[in-house]
């Protein structure tokens, strides 16, 4: 037996098995205890087998950790498929004899029950198995159909019982995954033996729109994160979005970033926005919000920086080609790689899941700036505190790497009970934009509404595009002279826009 | 399938001039082992006058084999022949479930 070197356990805490799953040994805080049988609990369809089967993947790959499969729902070829494509090659790990599938089939039809027995048949195949390629980790999926297998409940719990002190006593990092039951955690309570480690998965369908949610329920003797962490299936198998809410503990910097327009960095004391804050652009529908995000990417890419681009409504094509018109060429910076899209549906998935997907997207690119445009598409799958606390977490996350975020969202700026309420309070500059007809012309309006810790502009300026490119020129050259004076003429400006758009509208 | 076929289906009572293959499964020489063992002999003399081979198998000697034939309980004795397949697991203290398990007794 290998269990010689495993058992002994330091006394400072518990020894952790890394499981290589993005984020999830994060909040473990370094993994699963090694040496021990964690329960991985959740609904049919919400990620179980896939955790487990990563776990060992990752463990046969990554950590030099072979590991056994033991399968009671699925077989060998049916596992090996579906992980397939998420890029784990099982046949290749098997051949390499770095993990070995046992597909454990138990037709009750078939048995007939005449006396006293035991699973010993079970422990020799498993422990053969482990022994054969010196495995580290194991993974049982699932028991529970041993209890629709088996006759006999009794022979089965106890045996159950004897199972896990088996499994600890060989000394594996162990994985046993169980259907979700009605008033316990699992149908047939197998949390009853695993008192190590329980993860509970969840998958909700609200408004049509799935999210799927990974909490450690129980973690024995360790430190570990209580909250709901938004997961994620993609191509690359399970993410976990560790963080929830950073706190207010990000660096500060005094370092300045161009906003793309020269005008624009005049108004914000000369120099644009601070590195890694936070910028809202609101305005109504073709008043140049995109406009002025892309005119950032831009300057970002151009002075050597990586922009990530996160597209709720247009393709990427379509804002390369609109942002041609007015002489912002961002079709080079994609081929540099300077510039990334991702252009998404809100709709495609829960908040949550746009938020890992960012996350994984942020964390792969480490871009030095991000723009979200627009963020009030996300309306369609969420309500506004919903959507002010994924952005929450999306701006702590992203200001704890210094990245500077451009936010651009739809409305008017004064309008009251809109998204813009929630969430201005989440960034540091807020810029507004708006339309107003003067002379049988529509002329476009800007102003800085915000901009924290530096002096800025409180102009109304008239905002232009043509081939070359933004400028932001100052209408109201007799407003300029003193604060007082420009208050009224906002206010005045405010109230003529008020009537106006109501006007149009009906 | 032909209509009328001598095909075998289900439970049906196997006709008793059968050559019978069976193979039990043990995990090493334990008390139950041998009952099992000692049960099954006793069961073969009194039913299967056609002649019988019965393999024992010690998993612990051969663990390798468990998973050839789905073994997960123990003692499991496995009906080889005449097919179809029939899995009896426990000791084969009641005779009774054995005889129906093989298909010697009509299922009630």
């Amino acid at each position: 037996m290998k269990t010689k070197a495993r058992s002994h356990i330091p006394l400072h805490g518990i020894e952790k098995c890394p499981t290589g799953i993005r984020g999830l040994d994060e909040i473990t805080e370094g993994g699963l205890p090694r040496g021990r049988p964690t329960l991985v609990c959740g609904s049919a369809g919400s990620g179980k087998t896939l955790l487990a089967s990563e776990f060992l993947v990752r463990g046969a790959r990554e950590f030099k950790e072979p590991g056994v499969l033991m399968a009671f729902e699925e077989s060998e070829n049916e596992l090996a498929d579906n992980v397939a494509s998420l890029g784990f090659d099982m046949r290749a790990l098997e051949r390499e004899k770095k993990l070995i599938i046992d597909h454990v089939h138990v037709e009750r039809s078939e048995i007939e029950e005449t006396g006293e027995y035991d699973l010993e048949g079970l422990f020799v195949r498993l422990g053969s198995a482990i022994d054969e390629i010196g495995a580290k980790r194991v993974v049982l999926d699932s028991l529970e159909a041993l209890f629709s297998g088996l006759p006999n409940e009794g022979i089965l719990r106890a045996e159950l019982r004897r199972l896990f002190r088996w499994l600890k006593d060989k000394g594996v990092t162990a994985i046993i995954t169980g259907e979700q039951g009605e008033k316990q955690l699992t149908r047939h309570g197998l949390e009853e033996y695993v008192s190590d480690c329980v993860i509970f998965l969840d998958h909700r369908v609200t408004n049509q729109v799935a999210t799927r949610l990974l909490r450690i329920v129980k973690y024995r003797g360790a430190r570990h994160g209580t909250n709901e962490y938004p997961t994620l299936i993609d191509e690359t198998g399970l993410s976990v979005l560790p963080i929830s809410s950073a706190g207010l503990t990000y660096p500060v910097s005094t370092k300045r970033i161009s906003s793309g327009i020269p005008a624009l960095d005049e108004m914000l004391g000369g120099k644009g926005y601070f590195v890694g804050t936070s910028v809202l652009i609101s305005g109504p529908p073709g008043s140049g919000k995109t406009s002025l995000a892309a005119a950032f990417a831009d300057r970002v890419a151009r002075d050597g920086g990586r922009v990530l681009y996160w597209s709720s409504e247009e393709s990427s094509d379509q804002l390369m080609r609109n942002m041609r018109s007015i002489g912002i060429d961002l079709d080079r910076h994609r081929k540099s790689g300077a510039l990334v899209f991702h252009s998404v549906r809100p709709t495609l998935y829960g908040l949550e899941n746009h938020l890992v997907a960012l996350h994984k997207l942020v964390v792969d690119l480490k871009p030095t700036a991000l723009v979200m445009d627009p963020i009030t598409n996300l309306d369609a799958v969420g309500s506004s505190a919903q959507i002010k606390s994924m952005l929450t977490r999306v701006i702590d996350f992203t200001k704890n790497l210094k990245i500077t975020g451009v936010f651009t969202s739809l409305g008017a700026a004064e309008d009251e009970n809109r998204l813009e309420q929630g969430v201005s309070s989440l960034m540091d500059t807020w810029l507004g934009l708006r339309v107003i007809e003067a002379d049988g012309v529509r002329k476009r309006e800007f102003y800085v509404l915000k901009s924290r810790g530096m002096a800025h502009s409180n102009d109304l300026r008239e905002m232009t595009m043509g081939e070359h490119g933004i400028a932001l020129r100052s209408p109201y050259a007799g407003a300029r002279a003193t604060g007082e004076r420009l208050t009224r003429a906002a206010s005045t400006a405010r109230g003529r826009i008020t009537t106006n758009s109501r006007g149009s509208r009906s | 399938m032909t209509q009328g076929s001598s095909a075998r289906k289900g439970s049906k009572p196997v006709p008793a001039p059968e050559r019978w293959d069976l193979r039990l499964y043990i995990a090493g020489e334990s008390a139950r082992s041998r009952l099992a063992i000692a049960n099954l002999k006793k069961i073969c003399e009194t039913h299967m006058h056609a002649g019988y081979s019965i393999e024992v198998i010690d998993l612990v000697k051969n663990p390798a084999l468990a998973r050839g034939d789905q073994i997960v309980a123990v003692p499991t004795l496995v009906r080889k022949l005449p097919e179809p397949m029939r899995k009896i697991i426990g000791d084969l203290s009641n005779e009774d479930r054995v005889l129906v398990g093989l298909d010697l007794r009509p299922r009630k």
